[in-house]
């Protein structure tokens, strides 16, 4: 998670590039790909755990995009969260379509059981998202306690910040990411809902 | 310790620290169990005040505190409902931290995303079809500098070309590259009227190299991988703005001055297109990491160009003693001449009649005096000096005078 770098981009941007795809500007199509690609495979990927249904959704999001530009309002929120939201709908969609599928054709498990690959994979996904959104001193710290096993002393002394601040972040960075099993509580199963308060 | 994040989790080790997964938390209903680290081992808790306790918690259900104040905070569980349940929560939110998954799409994904898009809603502003395969090579560039970290950025690269039938070469760095790339994409983007990313700095002549040398030169430290983002952006720019310059031009667009000669537009971006996947594999290489040629398409488009610029650049080295000299007998402008037949393999591939006396004469079949038949990148290689000319060819027959002057002419198209 440390890799990938998320450099904050300016609302105007999101702006621009609306515009430039509702006047159908093809090389601005080419822009968001190389924008947000990574991000709608990773996403569909988490979910649906399958390459080629990865590249599916990935081919669906963009056309999304592309035909419908006017259906993101800059207003509400940053194009990048909106891209998510979509990802993440049309992939939990897929998923839900395929098991049902599955579970038609006699395969093994129950509704239930049905609806709760579901909702871990869509928990999983969102997961990921706040991890990735949220702010990079926040994920640094993650990163070091979690995957590199330092204690919050190491952590503050890695990081160049004090012990407080250092427990401070992991506290923080928690919370976000718990936000990420809350829109997921059964009864709210029929509408995946936004996924980009956190970022 | 490995501080490898990916293996981590593998270490069994590490699993007694890290707090179980939700799943089972969830499962059973029961109150999260305490970390090993404080519950196998009799620690005697510390007298921490309340703030202090709650500011444990995130460390706490990381198993990223001290064991002392591990038992603190489970101590104080048992008393305050609030941080009990905040710690449940921050527990189950650590059973969702991740290892990364493999970040590397496939780059031939771009363009059949793209492509199904463009089907199903048709640009009123395409890229043109000249500046498709620089959309392309600098997308796939672009994708495989994603993941690159300090030590790939700074990996020593060698530029090789031929000058004056030499084989000629300069050291840089991966970061160097993409500078290189910058400043000669820059001579696009100044005929488009764009900025020019050399900014301040003068080069002593307007050519690549020397424009290269002077941006290398003028920076206080070597290039760093900082330079990706301003020549990433300046790709985007040129895309963009030639799909506003109209694709439909006989003469392929406005002049792009490179110093010592001048490409139309349409044929500058292609020759960027080339140079870019070129230096990626430079860069590939030197990393070494696999890269793919260009798409058939594309591919094409270059070796096109390479044929079509060939007849000038031996006239120039005819000119200057470098190539055997035209037949005595004169050919006027459009009429057929002494040919080679360039038959390209695979891919992309083709066959060009390259009229050998006059770039003002016309390739013909009729007067073809040799044939030279060679794998598209293979010949792509030969025209950025990368291999040495004469043993480029596959296979050759006839004229070995003329066969020889291609090639030789072919390798001069090169250049840092």
């Amino acid at each position: 998670m440390a890799t990938r770098d998320v450099s904050p981009v300016p609302p105007r941007w999101d702006r621009t590039m609306q515009q430039r795809l509702a006047r159908g500007e093809a090389a601005a199509l080419g822009e968001l790909y190389d924008r947000y690609a990574s991000l709608v495979h990773g996403l569909a990927h988490r979910v649906l755990g399958d390459e080629r249904a990865a590249d599916a959704i990935t081919r669906d999001v963009f056309a999304h995009v592309w035909e419908h530009p006017g259906t993101y309002d800059p207003k509400q929120g940053p194009l990048r969260s909106w891209v998510a939201a979509l990802t993440h709908r049309l992939a939990v969609q897929r998923l839900r379509a395929t098991e049902t599928a599955a579970l038609a054709r006699g395969g093994p498990g129950s509704t239930e059981d049905l609806e709760r690959k579901v909702r871990r994979a869509s928990v999983a996904a969102r997961a990921d998202y706040i991890v990735q959104s949220m702010p990079a001193p926040l994920r640094a710290a993650l990163e070091s306690a979690y995957f590199k096993r330092r204690d919050y002393r190491q952590t503050a002394a890695d990081l160049g910040v004090t012990e407080d601040e250092a427990r401070r972040r992991l506290r923080l960075g928690l919370q976000l990411l718990a936000t990420a099993q809350d829109a997921a509580a059964p009864g709210s199963r029929g509408t995946p809902p936004e996924i980009g308060g956190a970022a | 310790m490995t501080e490898d994040p990916f293996h981590a989790c593998d270490d069994p080790g590490h699993q007694a620290r890290v707090p179980l997964p939700r799943d089972s938390v969830e499962d059973t209903g029961a109150p999260p169990p305490a970390p090993a680290t404080a519950a196998q081992s009799a620690v005697q808790p510390l007298t921490l005040e309340h703030p202090v306790l709650k500011s444990l918690l995130g460390a706490w259900a990381l198993a990223a505190c001290a064991p002392e104040e591990a038992a603190a905070v489970e101590e104080h569980l048992d008393e305050c409902g609030a941080c009990a349940d905040e710690a449940l929560r921050l527990r189950e939110a650590v059973g969702l931290l991740q290892r990364p998954e493999s970040l590397d799409l496939d780059p031939a994904l771009r363009t059949r995303v793209l492509e199904s898009c463009l089907e199903r809603r048709p640009p009123r502003i395409p890229v043109p079809e000249w500046a498709a395969a620089y959309d392309a090579e600098t997308a796939r560039l672009d994708a495989l500098l994603q993941d690159f970290g300090d030590a790939e950025w700074h990996a020593p690269v060698r530029l090789r070309w031929y000058e004056a039938d030499e084989a000629a070469s300069r050291r840089t760095t991966v970061a160097g590259v993409i500078a290189h790339l910058m400043t000669v994409d820059g001579l696009v983007a100044v005929a488009l009227g764009l900025d020019d990313p050399l900014g301040e700095v003068t080069a002593e002549r307007p050519t690549p190299s020397a424009r290269t040398e002077a941006y290398w030169r003028a920076a206080h430290f070597p290039p760093t991988r900082s330079v990706r983002a301003p020549w990433r952006e300046q790709t985007h720019s040129l895309v963009r703005t030639v799909s506003f310059t109209g694709g439909q031009d006989a003469r392929g667009g406005m002049p792009v001055q490179y110093g010592d000669f001048e490409l139309p537009l349409h044929d500058a971006m292609l020759d960027r297109a080339f140079e870019c996947w070129v230096h990626a594999e430079d860069i590939a290489d030197a990393v070494d990491y696999p890269y793919d040629p260009p798409s058939g398409r594309h591919l094409h488009h270059m070796v096109d160009l390479a044929a079509r610029l060939l007849p000038s650049v031996l006239q120039a080295r005819r000119r200057s003693g470098l190539a055997a000299p035209a037949e005595r007998r004169l050919v006027a402008a459009g009429e057929p001449g002494r040919s080679l037949r360039l038959e390209i393999e695979g891919s992309g591939g083709g066959e060009w009649l390259i009229p050998l006396d006059s770039p003002a004469a016309k390739g013909s079949a009729e007067h073809e005096v040799a044939h030279v038949a060679l794998d598209g990148a293979e010949f792509c290689r030969l025209a950025a000096g990368h291999v040495p000319p004469l043993e480029a060819a596959a296979g050759q027959v006839g004229d070995r005078e003329a066969i020889k002057d291609v090639l030789l002419a072919a390798a001069s198209l090169s250049r840092m």
